[in-house]
């Protein structure tokens, strides 16, 4: 774009959240070496830290939108709201990630390290304005969230999953870089902006590799946000993945996927919009079919939540299929809500599990209520949320979505979808019934409150769900005010 | 914030108190739940007191609470509310006082779940903007789930999911109405959106009125219950604790018979009048259904259970006839089923804590170790069998007048059910109170102390007030559903048409 190869100093404080979090990461990894892996209490401290600053930079950054290094970042509102979200889902998963990794021994530098690359890459993909900034960004999340579904080396699942989840995935990057490609064949360009301007040209957007372009990018993205049919890694990486990975899985690298998703398809395949909308609402209805409907099957409480997690990305797409800036800005609230009120359900997975993920049984939840009141509550909180039951999060998302859904006229989208979320209470109910119905099992009886960092991570889950229920506005109208914006 | 929102906040605010109170100081807790419910009762009082509308809504707070969309706090009292809301109050100390010694586990959570469920009841039936209406209608749900489930009786699991999913699948329904309904109109305002519909700015194509309608009415249709959409209902009642069967009986039912009202009629008006003879047929057919099943149930809860169904039956026809005296009787039949129904439940918990049993077999002769329980017991039986000077017959009365009006052989049909309650009422006291009391019975029966006499009292003088008295409570009743009527009836299309047609009239 611009040819100018000195960044001011804007176009810095415009990348200063990636830039933090690089540089945080690449410092942990050094001290961890000096160090000699016996700090990893002290640099999961360190990650904390940079991720608050990254937090802040997001902000800042946000209050002075604009195009940043030649135009490849767009630091604008959509960014800064996606770069939020995804780096307090980071921060949650950062603070019980501790306790998890003590318990089982593993507490080093390199997974803090690996965390923070990966959510510097998710705030890249929410910023990117350039598809090769943006696949890289999904690599630079991708690959450091591979090596986290194995981090536990000596767990047969989690490496498991770690190597499903690496070969599909690089299946699905292959597929949105050949997408690319076929873009720049047609278009000229890799700009989203440049692009969106070829194809407003009728020749140029009647051309077969148009279609091509925009279905293998769809497939690229797909995958990343688990959206049907290519769903069918998330369940077992979810499983085998240690629990605060699997946290961290269904939160960040989701939300990012949909940014970049949004962001491709309402910028440069706009002009082509009438030949993708009705994919995306078949698939947004598989999703929350399958999602749905195989969540009620299963025993086990993190394959549960990973279903949950593929349905609640079909509501989701329900938004996007509703392809206006009041779908984008209702994605946008879905994504934040869902972040915190999944994020939270994990982390109080990840302290039931004890050592070695003995208790991730929904069963074992048995009269957990009468144990850790608090504890069973606040997971009451996350699962009525992830209902969509209202004065929580999940209900005002909800809302949202369907009515954006409604509005583009998507009647029957938005009846199933709805019916939809009444099949899911059902096996959100079990939950509930298990820790409230029950009488107090084993696994119950023996359990240790929650320590300091998990406590934070549940109580500041809760309340984040808890403000999105009832005062929603403000949230809102930020992402209302970036979808307009958004170019 | 005027008394409407004391009212509505108090219970909110005793959930909270009771949140942080320790659990082992159980006698505390049941004082504060108790303290916050009369006192919210007492307050409720001045609502009856200062109510003087003229069909208008009185006690009005209207803030803004979401920006866009626009949803407001908006509540509201009129005469169709007044009494629901007074309904609730008096019923909910009612629910404390007979779980004072029946709840002994987890008494901390079940009072302060009950002041929420309190708290959403009160809600919905003041919420005047239909996204806090909807808000409330769900707060209420999850309250009971728990009370269902958590203090029930043997099969208390299923029955708690199978009345949470069976609200919820219409529930959803109604939220795709409500939504669909602001992308026409613009508003979520109940008000707002009358004002529009009077104006002739809300006019639908007909298909699509009759989806709307149909997304309100299942919902309300679930909770009424009208058959064949009951069958939650005698899971959820039987294995409910008591106080929980009392305020799902009393008072949840109660939020489908009032969303009729207060929504479906007045807002879309021509596919209620279409659809009403279907919905007359089924209410008949839910009459009837509910007495025969009650004839036969060995189980008293169940006994109990099945009368709702009948005489919710009768709320529904009343409604439907979209004549002054049904609907006034519809209404009148909401409370008094509040109150005749609630005290069955009770008296029947009373039983259930004496001899832990709820099958009619295993009783027999009460009336000699407990003259004064059956004496109660006598009157609420008579009471729901609708004996005159009692309140079931008041309401029972108008809206078989009120049928008769529109169509002879409705009211014809829908009586049958009065003669039917008076043998499944006679019969089960018969057989519980009469004859020879086996030993078990007498040693354990024993007669109503203080503080049941404290949760039965009220209720029998309100029989007996609501049946002889009745200009107590219609005038309010009345106003308000002259201009419900008033707009069901001609608002809309230009056809009007002051009862049903006769050849339409075959249910």
């Amino acid at each position: 774009m611009k040819p100018s190869f000195v960044p001011t100093a804007a176009e810095f404080l415009r990348l200063s959240p990636e830039i933090l979090l690089v540089l945080a990461g690449t410092l942990v990894l050094v001290l961890e070496g000096i160090t000699g892996g016996r700090r990893g209490r002290e640099l999961g401290r360190l990650c904390l830290a940079a991720l608050w600053a990254a937090l802040i930079a997001s902000v800042a950054a946000s209050r002075q939108p604009g195009l940043a290094f030649s135009g490849l970042v767009s630091a604008d509102e959509f960014a800064g709201f996606f770069r939020v979200v995804v780096i307090a889902g980071g921060l949650l998963v950062a603070l019980f990630s501790g306790p998890y990794l003590r318990r089982e021994s593993a507490e080093r530098g390199e997974y803090y390290a690996l965390l923070l690359y990966s959510v510097a890459g998710q705030c890249l993909m929410a910023s990117a304005a350039e598809l090769i900034i943006l696949f890289i960004a999904l690599e630079t999340s991708s690959i450091a969230s591979y090596v986290l579904a194995g981090y536990l080396r000596a767990d047969r699942r989690a490496n498991e999953a770690a190597v499903k989840y690496f070969l599909l995935g690089s299946f699905a990057s292959a597929f949105l870089l050949y997408g690319v490609a076929l873009v720049y064949g047609a278009a000229g360009s890799t700009w989203l902006v440049e692009i969106r301007a070829a194809l407003a040209r009728p020749p140029v957007a009647a051309t077969p590799l148009v279609g091509a372009a925009a279905a293998f990018l769809f497939v690229g993205f797909a995958f990343k946000v688990s959206a049907a049919p290519f769903q069918i890694w998330a369940p077992d990486v979810y499983q085998g993945a240690p629990a605060p990975v699997a946290a961290f899985l269904s939160a960040g690298p989701k939300a990012a996927a949909f940014a970049g998703l949004l962001r491709v398809f309402m910028t440069a395949f706009e002009p082509v919009s009438a030949n993708w909308e009705d994919i995306v609402w078949i698939s947004a209805l598989a999703t929350m079919i399958i999602g749905n409907f195989a969540a009620l099957l299963q025993s086990n409480i993190k394959r549960l939540l990973a279903y949950s997690s593929i349905a609640h990305a079909g509501y989701v797409m329900v938004a996007v299929a509703a392809h206006s800036s009041i779908g984008t800005a209702a994605a946008m609230f879905y994504l934040a809500a869902y972040v915190f009120m999944n994020v939270g359900a994990f982390a109080v997975v990840s302290y039931f599990a004890r050592q070695g993920e003995r208790y991730v049984q929904v069963d074992d939840l048995a009269g957990l209520a009468w144990k850790q009141p608090a504890v069973a509550a606040l997971l009451s909180l996350f699962l009525l949320s992830l209902i969509g039951v209202p004065l929580t999060g999940g209900f005002f998302g909800k809302f949202y979505v369907f009515k954006a859904a409604l509005e583009a006229g998507l009647v029957w989208l938005t009846v199933l979808g709805l019916l939809n979320s009444a099949v899911a209470a059902y096996y959100y109910l079990r939950i509930l019934v298990v820790m409230y119905m029950r009488e107090p099992a084993e696994a119950a009886s023996d359990l240790t409150p929650p320590t300091a960092p998990v406590q934070a991570a549940l109580w500041a889950s809760a309340v984040a769900t808890l403000l999105l229920g009832i005062f929603p506005s403000a949230v809102l109208e930020y992402a209302s005010q970036a979808a307009r914006l958004a170019p | 914030m005027n008394l409407l929102d004391v009212v509505l906040i108090l219970p909110l605010a005793g959930f909270l108190l009771l949140l942080f109170l320790p659990r082992e100081r159980e006698q505390t807790i049941r004082r504060v739940a108790l303290g916050f419910a009369l006192l919210t009762f007492v307050l409720s009082l001045g609502l009856a007191v200062g109510y003087r509308g003229a069909g208008e809504f009185a006690f009005v707070t209207d803030k803004p609470w979401i920006r866009s969309p626009e949803i407001r706090y908006h509540v509201a009292l009129d005469g169709l509310s007044l009494w629901l809301v007074l309904l609730t109050t008096l019923l909910t100390p009612v629910g404390i006082l007979v779980s004072w010694n029946y709840i002994s586990r987890r008494v901390k959570e079940f009072y302060a779940l009950f002041l929420l469920l309190e708290f959403g009841l009160i809600g919905v039936f003041v919420a005047l903007d239909l996204i806090l209406f909807y808000v409330f209608w769900e707060v209420s749900l999850v309250p009971m789930y728990f009370l269902i489930g958590v203090w029930g009786h043997e099969r208390r699991i299923y029955a708690a999911v199978k009345f949470f999913l069976f609200t919820m699948a219409g529930s959803v329904l109604m939220l795709a109405a409500i939504i669909y309904l602001y992308t026409y109109a613009g508003t979520f305002d109940y008000v707002e959106l009358l004002r529009l519909q009077a104006a002739g700015n809300l006019a639908f194509r007909r298909g699509e009125e009759l989806l709307l309608f149909l997304g309100f009415f299942i919902a309300f249709a679930i909770k009424v219950p009208l058959f064949p959409l009951h069958t939650w209902l005698p899971d959820a009642h039987v294995e409910a604790p008591t106080a929980g069967s009392v305020m799902l009986a009393s008072v949840m039912l109660k939020m489908g018979c009032y969303g009729l009202l207060r929504f479906l009629l007045p807002l879309f008006p021509q596919a209620s009048r279409e659809c009403a003879p279907w919905i007359v047929g089924l209410a008949i057919a839910g009459i009837i259904y509910g007495a025969l099943v009650a004839l036969v149930q060995p189980n008293m809860k169940k006994l109990v259970a099945y009368t709702s169904v009948s005489h919710l039956g009768f709320v529904v026809l009343g409604i439907f006839t979209f004549s002054q005296l049904g609907a006034d009787g519809a209404v009148y039949q909401m409370i008094n089923h509040g109150i005749s129904t609630g005290a069955l439940f009770v008296l029947v918990g009373f039983l259930y804590e004496r001899k832990h049993s709820l099958e009619i077999a295993d009783y027999g002769g009460v009336a000699t170790p407990a003259p004064n329980l059956a004496a109660v017991f006598m009157i609420t039986a008579l009471a729901s069998a609708g004996l005159p000077t009692l309140n079931n017959f008041v309401g029972e009365y108008l809206v078989l007048q009120g049928t008769a009006q529109v169509n002879f052989r409705w009211a014809v049909l829908a009586a049958t059910g009065v003669i039917l309650a008076a043998g499944y009422m006679l019969w089960l006291y018969q057989r519980v109170f009469f004859g020879p009391a086996p030993e078990s019975v007498r040693e354990h029966v024993y007669d109503l102390k203080r503080r049941e006499w404290a949760a039965m009292l009220p209720l029998v003088a309100l029989m007996v007030w609501l049946g002889t008295a009745s200009e107590t409570f219609l005038p309010a009743i009345r106003q308000t559903n002259a201009w419900i009527l008033e707009r069901a009836r001609t608002s809309g299309e230009v056809r009007v048409q002051l009862s049903m047609p006769r050849e339409e009239a075959k249910p």
